[in-house]
């Protein structure tokens, strides 16, 4: 719920000694912090062990103190930390692991707050011998997750922002794309970037037009109803042949919708987005591990072809943790970027319709950008040839992007497919992969343009089902366009992700 | 450099007779004291008669949205403070549908200047009533005549601490050039508000009216209580006044405030790339 704080939230945490990293329904243990948390979990909780406070008397659930125990060591606050020692205990976490893990966490707060959190810590790890009784739980440790970095799509698509030579991000706060406002501010001195929080949308994308067409590689990231005041903008870009990557953190609407719920319903508004007819880019990464290198590369092609990239993203992505090997990110970012002379025209014709870009104050020439159609030089123009061939130029990219796309990733070698976009992709592959289905899965990260090929890939397959966040099935619809239509649609609208078991399901009774 | 070094050789789409021409001829004027290179120079503006200025003037420039050349011009002189931005706004686009930005760039005192082509009415759509239309201004749109009270532009910027704030007229060119070079040269934010009379659509509010009704004030402007109540002159009776309304020196700039410029002016897109601070921030989100 949207709330700040109050009311019931709860986090799901999976632990394996082999790699999980997927929304499941099954709860195995329950710690309960509030009176309600049971009835939270409603239709979860189902061979569960559930731990609850002593003080709510739960039926059937272990009772452990873990209320008096925090109030014992200054107050309420403290429970969560009391209790999550009670659950590094039980799946056998060592103590200085979990005390390092309280300082690093708390660090900031000051050296009193670490203290008191480390000894709420060691009593939730007391408490925690109690539950092996009625639990037994065998985890190897895997020493290689040693070299693992923690990150959520947050930080993964941030850090490919930067990767990517991100210099200037202008936004307005809107759930769940603050946390990538917050990622870029934070580093903003760090990595030569600027970040301001404009005024409300509409100056934010326009601010990004500005500082893209004085050079800087920029971003803004917004959610559904914030996306749809800076549409005139997406036009603009498209018009001044601009770059700009525009971040979409998906949440269910219409309007306001479920502010801390998660869709994968702005694909159409992203398709369609602005007045007129000019290219774009969708990427939609759909796990952390090439999130980074999505997100870079997202600002390589809004460069290249001078277009609007977006990217796709969505509150179970953004909100997602997990360990993973550190990023390895690629090539340097190359600047097209030129030089301009006396007589330089920015919208020059030329053979592939990309004329070179100039900025204010670099060379002789002067820059020109117009609204308004223009001619090569960017100044208003009403003659109708010249706007039929701007239009061309324009377009003429479109072609060039499709022969630039991410490639579909193809799991399996099956007869029947799942096909997938964004951030579903280990949701579906480990209900194929608990299943045992003989179904292979065909995960999309670039959802428009589609590589050429993808009708002859989709086509290769006997049946097929596209799994999407939405309620229409926006992503069939696409690929219905592009001609080839799916036997099925799995769709999840309530707001919640699918969960591997769904998943599972659905496998078993369509697609067997 | 010389007014006619930023010369264009263009048609200009503006009707005969129109306020927009002094401006633009002030403009230049100023320019060329100032010795303001074209191709350090980048005009922003949004649409509309006003917003079609850039294209008359040698220079760089970006002509976005409607009511948007704010948001744009303040990220253009923060990507690269090296260069010259002045935005171009008629009354509409800059009080009506850009109200907020111009509201929120006061606010952040970028080193830009702000010109609006106060001409009470919307040119470019043919003659409907603008935020500072004067009240019975009768209009194809607006039959009964205008009953709102018109925008105060300068009362709203000095109240809000823009750093400088004028109001010229474009029948007097000389003036408004000298105004125009005050408010470019100015560190920080100027607001100047040129009385523009639109010989088409407004036939109330002429060449005439505004020389009836404005004078040259020579009021202390570093005085912000007496700027704030020359600023409400004018309106409900008596004479608009012309000249420096307001100034404050001294405040610091949205540039300046951002850490990236804190010691080094580079524009944004020459800062190279560090892949070793990259990788620093990755390791730091090893949990053991
Ligand atoms: C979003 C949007 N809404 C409306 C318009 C139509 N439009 C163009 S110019 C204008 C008003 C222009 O008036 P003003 O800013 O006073 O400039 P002037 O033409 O008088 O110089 C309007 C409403 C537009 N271009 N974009
Ligand atoms: S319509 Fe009015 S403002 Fe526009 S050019 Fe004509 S006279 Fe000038």
């Amino acid at each position: 719920m949207s709330r700040v704080r109050g009311g019931e939230n709860s986090t799901l945490i999976r632990v394996s000694s082999t790699p999980v990293r997927a929304f499941i329904e099954r709860v195995d243990v329950l710690f309960a912090l509030s009176p309600g948390a049971v009835e939270h979990m409603d239709g979860r909780v189902k061979d569960t062990l559930v731990i609850a406070d002593e003080e709510f008397h739960e039926e059937g659930a272990i009772s452990l103190p873990i209320m008096g125990e925090a109030e014992k060591l200054g107050g309420r606050i403290f429970a969560n930390v009391v209790a999550a020692g009670a659950a590094a205990n039980l799946f056998g976490v060592r103590e200085e692991t979990f005390d390092e893990a309280v300082r690093s966490l708390f660090e900031r707060k000051g050296p009193d707050i670490v203290e008191a959190d480390l000894r709420a810590g060691r009593k939730g790890y007391e408490l925690g011998d109690e539950l092996r009784e009625h639990l037994e739980i065998s985890i190897e440790p895997q020493p290689s997750v040693r070299e693992h970095v923690v990150l959520n799509g947050t930080e993964a698509v941030g850090i490919g922002c930067i990767a990517g030579g991100c210099r200037f991000m202008s936004s307005y706060p809107m759930t769940p794309s603050t946390p990538l406002q917050v990622f870029i501010s934070e580093n903003a001195a760090e990595f030569d970037m600027v970040f301001e929080q404009a005024e409300d949308e509409i100056a934010a994308i326009n601010m990004c037009l500005g500082a893209s067409y004085a050079g800087a590689r920029s971003l803004v990231a917004t959610s559904g109803s914030g996306f749809a005041l800076m549409e005139e903008a997406v036009g603009l870009a498209g018009m001044i042949e601009t770059p700009v990557v525009i971040y979409i953190g998906q949440r269910p609407g219409p309007a306001v919708g479920l502010p801390t719920r998660t869709a994968q319903e702005d694909l159409n508004l992203a398709l369609y987005a602005g007045p007129g007819e000019f290219p774009r880019a969708i990427l939609a990464p759909g796990k952390l591990e090439d999130a980074p290198e999505i997100a870079a590369h997202a600002f390589n092609l809004a460069d290249r072809y001078q277009i609007p990239v977006f990217l796709l993203s969505d509150q179970y992505l953004a909100d997602l943790y997990y360990d993973l090997p550190s990023p390895q990110i690629g090539e340097e970012p190359s600047y097209h970027i030129t030089r301009t002379w006396e007589g330089y025209r920015r919208f020059e014709f030329t053979a592939d319709g990309i004329s070179p870009r100039g900025i204010p104050g670099y060379g002789s020439g002067t820059v020109r950008v117009d609204s308004d159609e223009h001619d090569e030089e960017g100044l208003i123009t009403e003659d109708l040839d010249v706007r039929r061939r701007m239009v061309e130029k324009r377009n003429l990219r479109l072609e060039m992007l499709k022969d630039d796309t991410l490639k579909p990733e193809v799991y399996g070698d099956n007869s029947s497919a799942l096909i997938c976009w964004g951030s579903t992709y280990w949701l579906v592959r480990e209900a194929i992969e608990s299943s045992g289905a003989d179904v292979s899965m065909v995960h999309f990260s670039q959802v428009y343009p589609l590589p050429h090929d993808t009708l002859e890939l989709l086509e290769s397959f006997d049946r097929t089902a596209v799994v999407e966040n939405n309620y229409r099935g926006q992503f069939a619809d696409l690929l219905k366009l592009e001609g080839f239509e799916a036997d099925e649609r799995f769709r999840r609208y309530d707001g919640m992700p699918f969960s591997v078991e769904g998943v599972a399901g659905f496998i078993e009774e369509v697609l067997l | 450099m010389r007014p006619e070094d930023y010369d264009m050789n263009v048609e200009i789409a503006w009707c005969p007779g129109c306020g927009n021409f002094s401006i633009l001829r002030a403009l230049k004027m100023a320019l060329a004291d100032l010795d303001i290179l074209p191709e350090r120079l980048v005009l922003v503006s949004g649409i509309g008669q006003a917003g079609k200025l850039p294209q008359y003037l040698k220079c760089n420039h970006f002509n976005g949205l409607h009511g948007r050349s704010l948001p744009a011009a303040v990220a253009i002189k923060a990507t690269n403070p090296q260069l010259t931005v002045i935005d171009v706004s008629g009354d509409g686009c800059m009080y009506g549908e850009g109200g907020n930005h111009l509201i929120h760039n006061i606010r952040r005192n970028p080193d830009i200047t702000t010109i609006v082509h106060g001409n009470m009415v919307y040119g470019l759509t043919k003659g409907q009533a603008s935020p500072t239309s004067q009240p019975g201004f009768r209009t194809p749109v607006q039959v009964q005549g205008v009953f709102e009270e018109p925008f105060n532009p300068l009362a709203v910027a000095v109240a809000l601490g823009a750093t400088f704030v004028a109001r010229a007229f474009s029948g007097d060119v000389e003036r408004t050039r000298d105004i125009l070079v005050e408010a470019i040269s100015h560190h920080g934010y100027a607001l100047v508000d040129i009385f523009q009379p639109c010989v088409t659509f407004n036939r109330v509010n002429t060449f005439q009216w505004f020389r009836e009704h404005t004078y040259y004030t020579d009021h202390d402007p570093a005085d912000r209580l007496l700027a704030l109540e020359k600023s409400l002159e004018g309106y409900g009776g008596g004479r608009f006044p012309l000249g420096v309304i307001y100034r404050v020196e001294g405040e610091r700039t949205f540039e300046e405030n951002l850490s990236v410029y804190h010691g080094d002016a580079t524009p944004l897109w020459r800062r190279s790339h560090d892949p070793d601070k990259l990788k620093r921030l990755i390791e730091s989100k090893r949990m053991v």
